[in-house]
């Protein structure tokens, strides 16, 4: 079993990575990109045992707790397998 | 009196603070490494700058988790004072001993120049030596200065007489041209409602010596210093 946990910069919080990658994009020719935001992503392995709810739950604290700042970011979490 | 400096793998400016303590302010001082959680025979500690955890993650968000922080958070609550520069401010504001956080510079290059910042307040330990609307030429270096919060904090913030440094012009004009990283109202430095707690992004313990091209750092550490000896 595997947890996906998205982490993303807040709506209005400033991303200055995101806006240099959005100018260069726009250098090399792709046209019809609004905007880009740059985010984390973080795969974690669960041991096949656990219980997918209790998993859900305990990687939602780790998202929360560690791997986002509540402040200027948001998380999402994903369990698969 | 006497100080600690709290260390972390890959901070990079402690024994720059420990300088400062010893020869400029004249006090004892220890090195506290990150797995020492007894900070009983302290009246002070420095969160220095640098690098702890090469910045994974975020800056500052695994040095929360090393074991002398929770001393730290009881340090704090006890009323004792806390010095976080740079990175330590990037700690403090990740361990909850500060609102707000840090993030990348708005212009996205590591900044290392000398700025100005002017005094907001002399009403905190860590100032009261200074006179508030002066300016301290002291330098910054990082890529994680942009101190961001919401509305709330923010006004939070000025009400209390909490933002104890702003980045401004050499004649202390508090400016948008003089805001090197894009932080929010020009914010360098804000101390807890307690005011015990201090972070700031510039470095004082970098302009202590003339040689250095500034001492004006000098007038924190003797502020502390005062504080210290009138407590005592």
């Amino acid at each position: 079993m595997k947890a996906k946990v998205f982490v993303s910069l807040k709506p209005g919080v400033l991303d200055p990575q995101g806006k240099a990658i959005h100018h260069s994009v726009e250098l090399l020719g792709f046209t019809g990109i609004a905007d880009v935001r740059q985010g984390k992503y973080f795969e974690i392995a669960l041991q096949d045992s656990a219980d997918r709810e209790l998993a859900r739950e305990s990687v939602a604290r780790l998202a929360r707790e560690v791997l986002s700042n509540p402040i200027i970011e948001d998380y999402r979490v994903e369990i698969e397998g | 009196m006497k100080f600690g400096i709290v260390v972390f793998p890959g901070s990079n400016c402690d024994h720059d603070a420990y300088h400062v303590i010893s020869k400029h302010v004249g006090q004892p001082v220890d090195f506290i490494w990150h797995r020492d959680t007894d900070l009983k025979s302290y009246d002070a500690l420095i969160i220095p700058g640098g690098f702890s955890y090469g910045d994974y993650l975020r800056a500052g968000a695994l040095a929360r988790f090393s074991p002398v922080m929770e001393s730290v958070k009881k340090f704090a609550a006890s009323g004792r004072f806390v010095l976080g520069i740079c990175n330590g401010f990037q700690i403090l504001c990740e361990a909850g001993l500060l609102p707000g956080a840090l993030i990348r510079n708005r212009d996205l290059h590591f900044i290392c120049e000398h700025v100005f910042v002017r005094i907001e307040t002399s009403d905190t330990p860590f100032t009261n030596e200074m006179t508030a609307g002066a300016t301290l030429r002291i330098p910054i270096a990082h890529a994680e200065g942009n101190y961001v919060c919401d509305d709330e904090t923010l006004s939070e913030l000025q009400r209390e007489d909490r933002i104890v440094f702003r980045y401004c012009d050499q004649n202390g004009n508090v400016t948008e041209t003089a805001n090197p990283n894009g932080s929010r109202d020009n914010i360098a430095g804000i101390c807890n409602r307690s005011r015990n707690v201090l972070g700031l992004m510039p470095h004082p313990e970098r302009a202590c010596e003339d040689l250095l091209g500034s001492s004006d750092g000098r007038d924190i550490f003797r502020s502390l210093a005062a504080t210290l000896a009138a407590v005592a």
